[in-house]
């Protein structure tokens, strides 16, 4: 009976299939790895996720739950099964109304809607929800999905073909990568794995703080057949430290000697497939010697506690400093005053594809296909490591399911490329969802405390702010989340007199790295729920007195940068209807006198796009063929936002070029110049300002050859330019015309990089280019008696400047208000205790309520036809504005997120006391 | 590992005597369970048994068989006794889940948090364990012992749950508190079962998961509430102590919340019966 393999015989879309197998195998391994229906995405292994959700005889089932000896004879129902030549209904709607971003978890959504759809074709919202509850989306926000679901015949998004020439900007193109997200056809970072790759099975610290003795390892590859070798860091050819900021690069691929976190990576296993998938790593030859640890920056500070690093005295990483005039005075002479303190926690980015990828040697250059955020850096981390030229590393990035700010950091990437680089053979790592959890970055957890005072007049006057971030054991992006808090911490808001202190203290928790918006989402829950407080004192309604004091145009920030474009107060005033609508619907209800307490609530965010007062250039090359067919290399990589498209929008309209006739070529390094990393907001700004340079360039050598001017109209046919000017038309043959080296005949290549300086030792100076503004006005109830809130309803408003792509725009609204939901309820990261996505909360289709978005377009000079990025924005307010319609509804004070039942309820009954 | 999918129960009562198998039925629990390491156990698969499925009825009993998936217990037209097993069947993970796992399992799974527990305890349910010895039947309670803990011997197998009709008597209901809407595990639950007669409750039947190792009966509170006048009920709730719930603080809740939510959720699984129910705004 052992080991036995069963063959099997059942249908899959409709068609008959037969498998040897092993029986327990689950049937996503089956589909994926024996019959190739990758369509099928494996995101936890434990039905917490949905993602390879398929139907077994109509019923919708998580096909990691099932074991292939139960499918003898069954019919199973797949992505790849949905569309048959041309797409479902479902699938064009979903394309129709930008349900899909990233793509991992739309199979598992397509499925378990077309399981509904099937029995009950016109849903109501709720039954959508119930149908769907079982599959998460980190994205979407879904209320896309469910829009898509309940009218899969109302179209928002239009096809690429039907977009003017010259109307691209401000259109919303069906997204140019969105078809085969919806047919299961993207390729992921698990979906590609050359034949003869060996699988590498990674060693991980199960401690805090230790250190470790290797054992005999010969021994160990002898007695397992089928494993190849094992790699420690002594077999490092490189410089053993990787990290996304090169002056702080800490961070060992494989640890010497030490670890400092649960979850390290000490050695590499790598073997046949079937070896490692038989392989358990608790055989492993290592011995563990415990240190004394700290997982928190008070431990980490204690008198006698070591430094985890040599030269960060006291495990303090960097510190972040912004001042301006002198905020003790002003406090001390402010007519009121409020202080307080929030502690936020570690949150998990919890995209749903865990880190994939393979290595491989082609001549000898190192060629890595995964999942990642940032080609061009990890490129240069993975040579670093692994002692090579960064030219003989080329990074081919693989869709990306998600990353949120943790996939810019390089993860399995120097892993797979020292098993390749030695081994000679493909090499290949799939993360388990515990290994993506345990070894990645998380969100800084943030000890906070503030004091602001204002004037008689309701003017804020002065601001104190101090926080002290949990960098955990490697620096990452410790130093920017130290940086740009002190930028930000003022919020949106004129504050003459200022003094904000950022620290990254190191400890043994996981790395906190990058995570949607650099701890401001942090900063801006203490300033923003102060602000509340300080309307109260002051007796001033909470929106009035937040719009008295938003920056305008002229205004100076605490950095002493001179704004202009500014649209913070534009986004409060739209709000002020559906402000005076909500408390008067709030008020109505609360006269019930219920144990059901509604409250509405209010915030604003400002967020400065591109690195912190750092060079931060992205490069765009746009080419023709003979063919006529228009190239973009377009290497600011989409990670699920919206990038493929909104670049390609921009250079379209930019080189007065239809949008339908570009075909896009993406961040392989190689092809594609660096434009930069997919983070800090700055892809619509940077390689848009970058690709709209690019169009118009390719758009004047065009005209030039024609000897026409700037107003003459280019159009393509086969293997032509027309390019058309009051009488004159002149028609270039493309074939005539000698091609480049890489056979453009005529192409464009260009950079930009935002002006900014570097800040004085008080943090003046112009950290960034251009921000962005919004405000979001939260509608909930709170159940006094349980502790539990329910989201009513959402009202964002946001300044983008330009909306490139509306539908885009509303999707990365409603997806960062999905996190922020997160960050305020639900989302706490315990390490070594939540290490999965059942223990691990984030919001599912039944906590995201209604949301309605208001777009606000003043107009920034320098971003591309004046867009400002977004994607972090929007995250911001959310959680401050739970926060304080949470405060409205119950008096509750929360001092540490998330809110959950029990720290609501808590807090309740904390006021009931203070007020006995 | 040896691995066998018997399609008689004698046959899989004679294996379990040869050693010690990990029983897999639904597998919702079996493969999370599994981690990233190579499998060492060796498997009943029991999805062979097509004796082991659905809900049937003897004189005395309404039998849950051993396959029974939270699906087929939701489709299944039973009495409102079981509204509370079927709301509880609806909040059980996902539809996914709903649809492979089973009512068994969730009991042999023996989670302190497991939402079948609660209700099939107010059902005064039993475990009917085989083994090539014969059968026995424990009432649920004597069943779960502990977290991750029962009475099943290694040489047993459950195969059905049986509820006595006498116990399928009156309605029903089910309160879940989670920190969020769907796939959640919860904080806390209730199950609340009560026969009326004349407005005056003749039998009461409460249970709450998640606040001890195992679920509990509040037996001294259905004492009170025995003879209560149904439009009264809150007060006798409110002026109970809850002795029997051990609650321990966690990531999802302290101990003081959940005592005080318990006694919530019971009024509100027993409101919800009598039809006073305002049951809106329980997920956060």
């Amino acid at each position: 009976m052992s080991g036995a393999r069963l063959k099997l015989s059942f249908e899959v879309n409709g068609n008959p299939v037969e498998a040897e197998v092993a029986p327990l195998q689950r049937l996503s391994s089956v589909l994926r790895d024996e019959l190739g229906f990758k369509g099928t995405k494996v995101g936890c292994d434990a039905g917490d996720c949905g993602a390879c959700s398929v139907l077994v005889d109509g019923e919708v089932v998580c096909a990691c739950l099932v074991p292939a000896a139960n499918l003898s004879g069954r019919r199973v129902r797949t992505v790849e099964g949905l569309s048959k030549g041309s797409l479902s209904a479902l699938q064009e709607s979903f394309l129709r109304h930008g349900a899909a971003q990233c793509g991992i978890c739309t199979p598992g959504l397509l499925i378990s809607a077309t399981a509904l759809l099937e029995r009950n074709p016109a849903p109501s919202e709720q039954e959508v929800r119930d149908a769907l509850g079982g599959v998460l989306c980190r994205c979407t926000g879904y209320r896309k999905i469910i829009d898509a679901v309940m009218n899969a015949n109302r179209s928002v998004a239009v096809d690429a073909a039907l977009v003017g020439q010259g109307a691209a900007v401000g259109a919303s193109p069906i997204r140019l990568d969105g078809r085969r997200k919806v047919t299961g056809s993207e390729v992921f970072g698990a979906d590609e794995r050359p034949a003869e790759a060996l699988s590498v099975a990674v060693v991980r610290s199960p401690h805090w703080h230790a250190t470790f003795e290797i054992g005999d390892t010969q021994t160990f590859v002898a007695a397992h057949p089928g494993i190849v070798a094992v790699f420690t860091a002594a077999d490092i050819p490189g410089e053993n430290r990787f990290g996304v900021i090169p002056p702080f690069a800490d961070q060992p691929a494989l640890a010497e000697e030490r670890v400092r976190f649960r979850g390290e990576a000490v050695a590499l296993v790598a073997g046949e497939r079937t070896a490692i998938e038989a392989l358990d790593l608790a055989e492993f030859p290592i011995a563990w010697h415990e240190l004394p640890h700290a997982l928190t920056p008070a431990e980490a500070r204690r008198d006698g506690f070591p430094d985890l690093h040599e030269g960060r005295a006291n495990n303090q990483l960097t510190r972040g400093f912004v001042e301006c005039g002198d905020p003790e005075a002003a406090i001390r002479d402010a007519h009121v005053t409020v202080a307080g303190d929030i502690e936020t926690s570690y949150v998990e980015h919890a995209y749903i594809e865990p880190e994939a990828g393979f290595a491989a040697m082609e001549g000898d250059t190192l060629v890595i296909k995964a999942c990642t955020q940032a080609p061009y850096m990890d490129r240069d981390d993975t040579a670093k490591v692994l002692g090579l030229p960064p030219d003989k590393v080329r990074i081919v990035p693989l869709a990306t399911g998600g990353g949120f700010g943790s996939k810019l950091d390089v993860s399995l990437q120097p892993l797979v490329g020292l098993v390749a680089l030695k081994t000679g053979r493909p090499a290949a790592i799939v993360y388990t969802r515990g290994d993506s959890m345990r070894s990645t970055t998380k969100r800084h957890p943030a000890a906070m405390r503030a004091t602001i005072g204002a004037d008689a007049d309701g003017r804020v006057t002065g601001m104190v702010f101090e926080g002290d971030f949990n960098t955990g054991a490697y620096a990452s992006w410790g130093p920017t989340v130290a940086n740009r808090v002190p930028v930000h911490a003022s919020g949106p808001y004129r504050t003459p007199h200022y003094r904000a202190t950022g620290r990254a203290i190191h400890t043994n928790g996981p790395v906190s790295g990058a995570f949607r918006g650099f701890g401001v989402p942090q900063a801006t829950i203490m300033q923003e729920v102060l602000y509340d407080r300080l309307a109260e004192k002051l007796g001033r309604d909470r929106l009035a007195f937040r719009i008295d004091n938003a920056l305008v145009d002229g205004d100076r920030t605490t950095c002493g940068q001179v704004l202009s474009g500014v649209g913070i107060r534009q986004c409060l005033e739209a709000l002020r209807p559906h402000w005076a609508r909500a408390g008067a619907e709030a008020e109505a209800f609360n006269a019930r006198d219920g144990k059901i307490r509604r409250g509405i609530g209010i915030a604003s965010c400002w967020y400065g796009c591109g690195n912190t007062a750092l060079p931060n250039p992205s490069t765009i090359r746009v080419g023709i063929r003979a063919s006529g067919k228009v190239m973009l290399h377009q290497g600011a990589v989409d990670i699920g936002q919206g990038s493929n498209t909104v670049i390609a929008q921009i250079c379209a309209d930019a080189a007065g070029l239809p949008l339908s006739v570009f075909t896009l070529i993406g961040g392989d390094t190689t092809l594609t110049p660096d434009a930069g990393k997919t983070s800090a907001s700055r892809q619509t700004f940077i390689s848009g300002k970058a690709a709209q340079k690019a169009g118009r360039s390719l758009r004047e050598s065009i005209l030039r050859f024609a000897n026409v001017s700037a107003t003459a109209d280019i159009s393509v046919e086969s293997g032509a330019l027309i390019v058309r000017e009051g009488e004159v038309r002149r028609r270039i043959v493309l074939a005539e015309l000698e091609p480049d080296a890489r056979g453009y005949v005529f192409s464009a290549e260009e950079t930009y990089d935002p002006p900014t300086t570097a800040l004085d030792e008080k943090g003046q100076g112009t950290p960034y280019a251009v921000y962005g503004y919004g405000a979001q006005l939260v509608e909930l109830e709170v159940d006094t008696t349980l502790g539990t809130v329910r989201l009513l309803r959402i009202t964002a408003a946001h300044d983008v400047g330009r909306a490139i792509n509306p539908l885009l725009v509303e999707g990365q609204i409603e997806g960062g208000i999905a996190q922020g939901i997160g960050l305020a309820l639900m989302e706490e990261y315990v390490p070594g205790r939540t290490e999965n996505l059942h223990d691990y909360l984030i919001p599912t289709i039944g906590d995201v309520p209604p949301i309605e978005t208001i777009l606000i377009e003043v107009p920034d000079a320098e971003g591309p036809f004046g867009a400002k990025g977004l994607g972090e924005h929007v995250l911001i307010p959310t959680a401050p504005a739970i926060l304080n319609a949470i405060r409205h509804a119950s008096g509750a004070e929360i001092t540490r997120v998330p809110a959950t039942p029990s720290r609501i309820l808590e807090a309740i009954r904390a006021r009931e006391e203070r007020r006995a | 590992m040896d691995y066998a999918r018997p399609t008689e129960l004698e046959e899989a009562l004679g294996l379990l005597c040869s050693k010690r198998w990990t029983i897999l039925a639904g597998g919702t629990d079996f493969y999370p369970a599994l981690g990233a390491g190579p499998l060492k156990d060796d498997v009943l698969d029991i999805n062979g048994l097509s004796m082991l499925e659905g809900i049937a009825e003897t004189d005395a009993h309404i039998l849950i068989g051993a396959r029974t998936s939270w699906s087929t217990v939701i489709r299944t037209p039973l009495p409102p006794a079981f509204d509370m097993l079927k709301e509880a069947a609806r909040e059980v993970g996902s539809v996914q889940i709903q649809n492979t796992g089973t009512v068994a399992g969730n009991l042999c799974n023996a989670s302190p948090a497991a939402d079948g527990v609660p209700p099939l305890l107010a059902l005064d349910a039993e475990v009917e364990l085989a083994s090539s010895d014969g059968r026995r039947h424990l009432p649920l309670a004597s069943f779960v012992l502990g977290n991750r803990k029962t009475a099943r011997e290694p040489h047993e197998m459950v195969t059905a749950i049986r509820v006595p009709k006498t116990s399928a008597a009156g309605r029903s209901g089910f309160v879940k508190l989670g920190a969020r809407r769907y796939l959640v595990i919860s904080i806390a639950m209730a199950a609340a079962r009560l026969v009326l007669e004349g407005g005056r409750v003749a039998e009461a039947a409460i249970a709450v998961g998640s606040c001890s190792a195992v679920a509990q009966r509040l037996s001294a509170l259905e004492d009170r509430l025995r003879g209560g006048d149904a439009a009264a009920l809150m007060p006798l709730i409110d002026a109970y102590g809850f002795p029997e719930l051990t609650p321990i603080d966690d990531v999802r809740g302290s101990a003081a919340y959940r005592r005080e939510a318990a006694r919530e959720i019971v009024k509100r699984a027993v409101a919800g019966l009598l039809g006073e129910a305002e049951r809106g705004g329980l997920a956060a």
